[in-house]
């Protein structure tokens, strides 16, 4: 069992040899570039318009992904839940300010079928917090369903941060 | 930080070597008047020396800790890896369905063998001289034991070889006291530690028996966190229904905890464990939340499944228990939502945090999605949890800059026993008077 959408066993696999036109390309890999920044920027509302309306975003430890265990660190199953995180940020978790800083490695387009990619890319995230030194915060890779929305954007229909970090440091407030 | 488990303290330590009335940083003087449990020095939570002393004293005897639950090892040879205090140790299911805890390091060179957090083995191995030991911790041969037959120019000789009276049964593995309750596992480095129903006490017992006696318990998953502060702090912050609902604005609002409801707190005979009971209200305005700045009047939900609370029978009332056994667990039900949550010290100035939340094996597939769903609640990125580790780490960068200080923790007076409200601090102060008079003998 598994949560909403994913199996782990279908995560991911090597694509050489997968022709993706370079347009596509192109678009996919400035997503997952906008939605980084506006992670870091704190702009909220553009990183919700990353998602199509019937999203999910789900954190979860890699070692419940690698077992099989269900449990997710965040299970945001609609655009709704993730404006419900978004106004708690802002309105009712209690936490110490910080930054974050996404780097992002290569997107991976690991299957296509017409305008709906599975893509994979690795990420650093360093986190900042007042007055002291950045640290590293959380690594991993995040394992996406990307589909071409009906604006003619393309949109993550699904999103998994699959985070090696076996500790994390205090909390995590803001979406990885 | 690993003392001898019953070793005393010697004489070059800063506590002094004495057996009673010890002084020192966070001891006697620094308490003031014997009987206060209600203002607790901040060196108490900052001072190396009686972290050492609270390891030996709290985790490595006379105390029970929490290691894992026995549906994390379903197997024969199953193992988990886990900690007792600061100490590595290796829980694993035995080829004859017993659960043995023993710690991780090899009898020979101390290695420590397991470096799996998890999977299933059929014996141990250590990897430098592969001395082998069975999931007892019996060390049942190593090579080279007999020596090496050599030889040379037509003449046999054995070359080295363990002394002749080297007896296996004396260098197994360091084995902990076990007790498994309910499908819950405890362990001790102490063999002399009282029985575990006894150790609980009975009335915290119906609390841990409404959970998970008789019950098949199914693993969900983990969370895993480091939290800046010291770990008496976790063990405060859920004997203490003061602040859940001031700091957690998601409680307040949607009534699962707040200061009006129902509920009632219980401690067992010596103080150091307890029960937090609650009855969900309907949340909203009202007297209780008037001057709660926290408390946002128009917050509403745009997606309601992450409060799709169904009762359960076993609940019997109460829509909230949060379970202290001290000095290693916290065990949550909140609604829907059921963890174990395990405290792993490391320095006077951290701890890890280890959640595993389970379900129950009759449970739908719509209840383990809620449970799921719920979870959200909870762990490091948690609506409400994700709180008071912030508040655990600014606690202790408080305690930090200033030592010389107390805290006042005197909600309900300073009184110390059950109540059937939830305006008081009596558990905070129940533990530190069991701390005191632990640490101070």
């Amino acid at each position: 069992m598994n949560a909403p959408g994913m199996d782990a066993t279908a995560a991911t696999g090597a694509a050489r040899g997968l022709r993706i036109d370079p347009q596509i390309r192109a678009d996919v890999q400035a997503l997952y570039a906008d939605a980084a920044a506006a992670l870091d920027e704190r702009r909220f509302d553009d990183w919700i318009d990353c998602f199509t309306d019937d999203c999910e975003y789900v954190v979860q430890p890699r070692e419940n992904f690698d077992r099989g265990l269900p449990l997710a660190t965040m299970m945001l199953e609609s655009k709704g839940m993730l404006r419900d995180r978004i106004y708690a940020i802002g309105e009712t978790l209690f936490h110490a300010p910080y930054h974050q800083r996404h780097v992002v490695g290569p997107v991976r387009v690991v299957a296509a079928e017409d305008a709906r990619l599975r893509v994979e890319a690795g990420y650093a995230v360093f986190r900042t917090k007042v007055q002291q030194p950045s640290e590293v915060f959380n690594v991993g890779r995040t394992i996406d369903t990307v589909v071409r929305d009906g604006d003619g954007l393309w949109r993550f229909a699904s999103r998994r941060v699959v985070f090696d970090s076996e500790l994390i440091p205090n909390s995590i407030i803001y979406p990885v | 930080m690993n003392k001898p488990i019953d070793g005393p303290l010697g004489p070059d330590s800063p506590l002094g070597a004495g057996t009673t009335g010890a002084t020192g940083p966070g001891l006697r003087a620094d308490w003031g008047t014997p009987d206060n449990a209600s203002r607790v020095p901040y060196s108490t939570y900052t001072d190396p020396a009686l972290y050492a002393r609270e390891l030996e004293r709290f985790f490595y005897g006379g105390h029970w800790c929490y290691v894992g639950l026995a549906c994390e090892v379903p197997n024969p040879g199953d193992f988990k890896r886990t900690s007792v205090g600061e100490r590595s140790v290796v829980l694993v299911r035995d080829h004859d369905g017993t659960i043995n805890v023993v710690e991780n390091h090899c009898a020979h060179r101390g290695v420590q063998f397991c470096q799996k957090d998890h999977g299933n083995a059929k014996d141990f191995v250590c990897p430098y001289h592969q001395w082998n030991y069975d999931l007892k911790g019996n060390l049942i041969g190593l090579p080279f034991r007999r020596g090496v037959k050599v030889v040379e120019d037509g003449k046999a000789r054995i070359d080295g070889g363990m002394p002749a009276d080297f007896d296996l049964k004396k260098h197994g593995l360091n084995k902990l006291k076990v007790e498994v309750l309910h499908g819950v596992v405890f362990a001790s480095f102490d063999h002399g530690v009282a029985p575990l129903s006894d150790y609980l006490g009975p009335q915290v017992m119906p609390w841990f028996e409404r959970i998970f006696k008789g019950r098949e318990l199914t693993l969900l998953g983990y969370s895993r966190q480091r939290i800046p502060g010291n770990w008496k702090l976790m063990q405060e912050n859920i004997k203490d229904p003061y602040h859940p609902g001031l700091l957690h604005t998601w409680f307040v609002t949607f009534g699962l905890w707040r200061a009006d409801q129902r509920s009632q707190m219980v401690m067992d005979e010596h103080g150091r464990h307890a029960v937090m009971i609650s009855r969900r209200n309907e949340g909203g305005k009202g007297e209780v939340t008037k001057g709660v700045t926290s408390f946002k009047e128009n917050m509403a939900l745009h997606d309601t499944r992450l409060l799709d609370v169904v009762p359960e029978p076993w609940w019997g009332g109460p829509t909230v228990t949060m379970m202290t056994l001290f000095p290693s667990l916290i065990v949550q039900q909140q609604v829907n939502s059921l963890s174990t949550r395990h405290i792993v010290p490391v320095g006077p100035d951290a701890f890890d945090f280890h959640w595993t939340h389970f379900g129950f094996s009759d449970d739908t597939p719509e209840m383990t999605r809620r449970r799921l769903r719920q979870a959200n609640l909870f762990g490091p990125a948690g609506f409400v949890s994700a709180d008071d580790g912030e508040i655990v780490e600014m606690s202790q960068q408080g305690f930090e800059q200033d030592p010389w200080s107390r805290t006042v923790s005197e909600l309900g007076g300073t009184a110390i026993g059950p109540t059937d409200h939830m305006v008081t601090e009596t558990l905070i102060r129940g533990m530190y008077a069991y701390w005191r008079r632990v640490m101070e003998a």
